[in-house]
């Protein structure tokens, strides 16, 4: 088998820099995303890596074979598209069949074949219906019957996904899955949903701007983020400046701007060497933090912050508060678990501890763009309402 | 309350009118082919005299292979020419598309008998002799900007992902084209060839200017039996021809069903 090295591959729309100056290299067999919001240059990668597209600069190759300039039609890559792409006057058999007759395979081993995968993604029994006459979901299993067909080095697939329900595509998740581990071939999975990425993928590749932020697998992207963009794109995450005040073994102090003209400190573990004095940013994870009425017991190891309740949002699974400290907000997610509290619920505007672990606080050695204006993104914390809401209890 | 039932009846008198008005000479034209009498004075009786006439007469014969003849060949070539324009016109970066795309739609609004008279002095000037050929030449040219533009509504709508998908199973650009894009282009083929034949076979006006004398189509000859006062065969013949459309339409809505799934 073969792994894909990617060397200093750019490309330009008309002036637009889409892809830019990405290398990359993805290991046979492996199930890779690129993950970024839309613009950010991952279709355009894909489709330099499927033919449709001729990078500026550059080179694209599997094995050791360049296949940058080849055709479509002359690389061992096949994708599945967004919309599916199949043939609308070609029956579901004759769709699958189109790759092998192209070849001028015998006719046999076409009917043999097509039934075998028609039976991989479970459409054996639909051969002689019409793409119009099946839902969704069944024509992107055809149109993954239809490109595995071939026998490609690597599958591409385009956000695969985005056109089906939620129910729907957490199943086609799980399916697509099992495929590759079927086949056995390398997949990449290009998406903007930060949750599919991280199911489905041994590696992620986190891109904004035509470049690759970050790359790992998912765990470390979410857990270890290099940068502001990977913290806040991947997930939910609370970003605090700060700057470094004191360093003591595996552990440092950052004193942080609650905007109201106080500070306080967060420590934390750290995994490069901040100096004293080094601005740098905090990104705290919503689930890590503990939210309670009662101030917790002092330990060492555990950071305590008091709040305000400014705003509650049932989500279901848990519940996010908003939490005014100073002049921050931060957000927090409380997972209802009724054997931790038995205790009244917390309230609009009611005075509380947040507290977490040190090691769950994450240092990014960058700093949050003050004006926002070369960021992708608000630090802010969205789903706030500006009109505050009194308990439902209270009227 | 009472407004909207007597909008509900105005709507199904209208209706009903319209119909009347539409079928109601076809009816009596039907009708008439079968009466045993030379002019429409009434019903004199059961006859199929007037459709052994029709068989019988060779002049009828001649006009019908001639239209037949004059529709088949501009249907085949309007279509051929339209399929290639349309191919053409799909490159947006050429620059005359538009100054083009003028010159396309205007036949259509031009009236026939400019058009017809504009090719009868073309044919004076250049000293063509007037006949089958003048008269195919006029139908391939007015039934061009139909074929073009109905190919080209439905290459307007074609999926360009699909191209893709093909050359991402392997297919080379000239697979391409005979097994997505014709294939998918057929049910515009098929509607540009029915409308150029329709009206090839129904031109009076631009085929009596160009024929001249000794090349009759069956309009040119219906208008001038009708102008002699002899009325019966041409029931006949008229009921014969709305037969022949019925089936023709029948069988392109099976056809296109069954060969295309479109």
């Amino acid at each position: 088998m073969e792994d894909i090295r990617i060397e200093h591959l750019s490309k330009d729309f008309g002036g637009f820099t889409a892809v830019d100056d990405v290398s990359l290299e993805i290991r046979s067999g492996e199930l890779f995303s690129f993950l970024g919001p839309s613009g950010c240059g991952k279709t355009t990668l894909l489709r330099m890596i499927a033919g449709f597209e001729i990078p500026k600069t550059g080179r694209i190759l599997i094995g050791n074979q360049d296949i940058t300039e080849l055709p479509p039609y002359q690389r061992q890559v096949n994708t599945i598209f967004q919309n599916y792409s199949l043939f609308p006057h070609m029956t579901l058999f004759d769709n699958v069949a189109f790759g092998l007759r192209i070849k001028r395979t015998a006719k046999m081993e076409i009917i043999e074949k097509v039934r075998y995968m028609l039976s991989l993604v479970k459409m054996e029994d639909q051969s002689s219906k019409y793409p119009d006459q099946i839902s969704g979901g069944q024509k992107q299993r055809i149109a993954i019957a239809r490109a595995l067909i071939n026998d490609p080095k690597v599958l591409l697939l385009d956000e695969p996904l985005a056109a089906l329900d939620l129910k729907l595509r957490q199943h086609m998740l799980i399916e697509l899955m099992n495929i590759h581990d079927a086949v056995g071939i390398t997949f990449i999975y290009v998406t903007h949903d930060q949750g599919e990425a991280m199911s489905i993928s041994d590696r992620v590749a986190v891109m904004s701007r035509g470049q690759i932020i970050q790359q790992g697998p998912p765990d470390d992207i979410y857990e270890r983020p290099t940068s502001i963009f990977s913290a806040y794109f991947i997930g939910e995450t609370n970003l605090i400046s700060g700057e470094v005040t004191g360093i003591e073994d595996e552990y440092v102090q950052v004193k942080c701007d609650n905007g109201a003209g106080e500070f306080f400190e967060i420590d934390s573990t750290f995994h490069f060497h901040p100096n004293i004095g080094q601005k740098l940013t905090l990104s705290l994870r919503p689930e890590k933090i503990a939210v309670s009425r009662f101030k917790p017991r002092h330990q060492d190891d555990i950071n305590i912050l008091r709040g305000v309740i400014e705003d509650i949002l049932y989500l279901g699974s848990h519940t996010q508060y908003i939490v005014r400290v100073g002049k921050l907000k931060f957000r927090v997610f409380s997972q209802h678990k009724r054997v931790y509290f038995d205790e009244k619920a917390l309230d609009w505007e009611e005075s509380v501890w947040l507290f977490w672990h040190d090691t769950d606080t994450w240092l990014i050695a960058e700093e949050v763009d003050e004006n926002g204006r070369n960021q992708d993104f608000s630090t802010e914390a969205p789903y706030h309402r500006a009109l505050k809401r009194s308990s439902p209890g209270s009227e | 309350m009472r407004a909207a039932k007597l909008y509900k009846s105005m709507n199904l008198s209208i209706f009903t009118l319209v119909m009347i008005f539409l079928y109601i000479p076809i009816l009596i034209l039907i009708i008439f082919s079968f009466n045993d009498a030379k002019i429409i004075v009434g019903w004199r009786g059961f006859t199929l005299k007037y459709y052994a006439q029709l068989f019988q007469n060779e002049t009828i014969k001649q006009a019908f292979w001639n239209t037949m003849l004059i529709a088949g060949l501009s249907t085949l070539i309007s279509t051929a020419i339209g399929i290639l324009t349309a191919l053409g016109l799909e490159n947006k970066s050429f620059s005359g598309r538009r100054g083009l795309m003028a010159l396309i739609y205007t036949p259509l609004v031009i009236p026939d008998i400019l058009m017809g008279v504009s090719l009868a002095l073309l044919f004076n000037f250049t000293r063509v002799n007037t006949g089958m050929i003048t008269v195919l030449i006029a139908h391939i040219t007015f039934c061009i900007s139909y074929t073009i533009i109905v190919v080209q509504s439905r290459l307007e709508g074609f999926d360009y992902s699909l191209v893709e998908a093909a050359m991402d199973l392997g297919a080379k650009p000239s697979a391409i084209f005979w097994k997505i894009k014709f294939p998918l282009m057929m049910p515009g083929i098929i509607a540009a060839a029915l409308l150029a034949f329709t009206l090839s076979i129904d031109d009076f006006i631009i085929t009596f200017f160009t024929s001249g004398r000794g090349f009759d189509t069956l309009p040119i000859y219906v208008e001038g039996t009708i102008r002699r006062g002899t009325i019966t065969t041409i029931n006949s013949l008229s009921t014969l021809m709305i037969g022949a459309t019925l089936l023709l339409v029948v069988l392109t809505k099976r056809i296109r069903g069954s060969l295309f799934n479109l």
